[in-house]
C-alpha cells in the first residue's frame, strides 16, 4: 500500500518534471512545477515530515511560484527560440551526460543500506513536528536562523536596486 | 515500507531532469524553474535522510535550503526584469557580454 502511493507520487512528480522540459511556454512550465512540489510535498508526508510539508505548499507553491507567474506574465516573454546553432553540439551532449550522471547516482544508491524508519514514540513531539522544529531552530541552529534573517533583508534591499529604474 | 533507496532513486531523477533543463533550455526564466527543480531534489534527499535516521537536522536544513531559494527568486527575478529591459530578450545566447 504504502509502495503503491509512493509509485504514484513519485510517477506524477517525474511526469510535471519532464514536462517542464517539453513546454516552449515558461508559464506551463512554471504550472507543472507546481505539480512536482506538490507530489514531492505529499512525499515529505509519507517521511513524517509534517511541518516541512506544509511549508512547501505555502511558501514555494504559494510564495515563490507567484513570484515567478507574476513576473512572466509582467514581461510577457516571447516563447523559447528553439533556432540556436551555434551550441548544438552542446544540446547532444546533455543527454549522454545525463545518463551518465543517472547511472552513477544509481550505482552509488545500489549500496545503500537497507533501513526501516525508527518507531514513534511521542507522537506529539517526534521528529518533523512543529514542536520539534520551533526547538530545533531556537536553541541548537539559532545561529543559522538568524543569519538566514540578513540574507532575506539584503535579497530584498538587491532586488529592489536591481529592478529600479536608472532614470529616476 | 517503502525503502530509503527508492527515496535516493526518484531525488537523483529529479535533479538530472533538472540539470538537463539548464543545459537544453534557452529562455532564463526556463533554466531558472530547472534550478528550482533540482533544489527541490536536493531537499527530498534531506528529508529522507532526516526521516529515516530521525535526525532533525536534515528538516531544519529544509527550511534553510527554502529560505535560500525564495532569497535567490527574489535577486534572480529583478535581474532578469532588468535584463529584459535593457535587450528586450530573454535568450541566455543574447545575453554574452562577459563572453571572451
Amino acid at each position: 500500500m504504502e509502495k503503491a502511493i509512493f509509485i504514484i507520487l513519485a510517477a506524477v512528480a517525474v511526469a510535471s518534471a519532464l514536462n517542464i522540459l517539453l513546454q516552449r511556454n515558461p508559464l506551463y512550465g512554471a504550472l507543472s512545477l507546481i505539480g512536482t512540489l506538490a507530489a514531492l510535498s505529499a512525499l515529505f508526508v509519507t517521511l513524517r515530515a509534517h511541518f516541512i510539508a506544509a511549508i512547501q505548499i505555502v511558501v514555494y507553491a504559494g510564495a515563490i511560484m507567484v513570484l515567478f507567474i507574476f513576473v512572466i506574465m509582467l514581461l510577457n516573454i516571447p516563447k523559447d527560440q528553439p533556432q540556436v546553432d551555434k551550441q548544438k553540439g552542446l544540446r547532444y551532449l546533455a543527454i549522454p551526460f545525463a545518463g551518465l550522471l543517472i547511472a552513477e547516482a544509481f550505482y552509488v544508491i545500489r549500496s545503500v543500506r537497507p533501513i526501516s524508519m525508527p518507531p514513534v514514540l511521542d507522537a506529539d513531539r517526534a521528529v518533523g513536528t512543529t514542536w520539534s522544529i520551533g526547538t530545533g531552530l531556537f536553541t541548537s541552529y539559532l545561529l543559522p536562523f538568524e543569519v538566514t534573517s540578513v540574507l532575506i533583508l539584503m535579497a530584498v534591499v538587491g532586488a529592489m536596486v536591481l529592478a529600479k529604474r536608472e532614470n529616476d | 515500507m517503502v525503502p530509503l533507496s527508492w527515496y535516493l532513486g526518484l531525488s537523483a531523477l529529479l535533479f538530472t531532469i533538472g540539470a538537463v533543463g539548464v543545459f537544453i533550455k534557452r529562455n532564463a526564466i526556463s533554466i531558472f524553474l530547472c534550478i528550482e527543480l533540482m533544489l527541490n531534489a536536493a531537499n527530498l534527499t534531506l528529508v529522507a535522510f532526516s526521516g529515516f535516521f530521525g535526525d532533525l537536522g536534515g528538516q531544519l536544513f529544509v527550511f534553510i535550503v527554502m529560505t535560500v531559494a525564495a532569497a535567490e527568486a527574489a535577486v534572480g527575478l529583478a535581474i532578469i526584469i532588468s535584463i529584459f529591459r535593457n535587450r528586450e530578450s530573454l535568450n541566455v545566447d543574447d545575453v554574452d557580454a562577459l563572453k571572451l
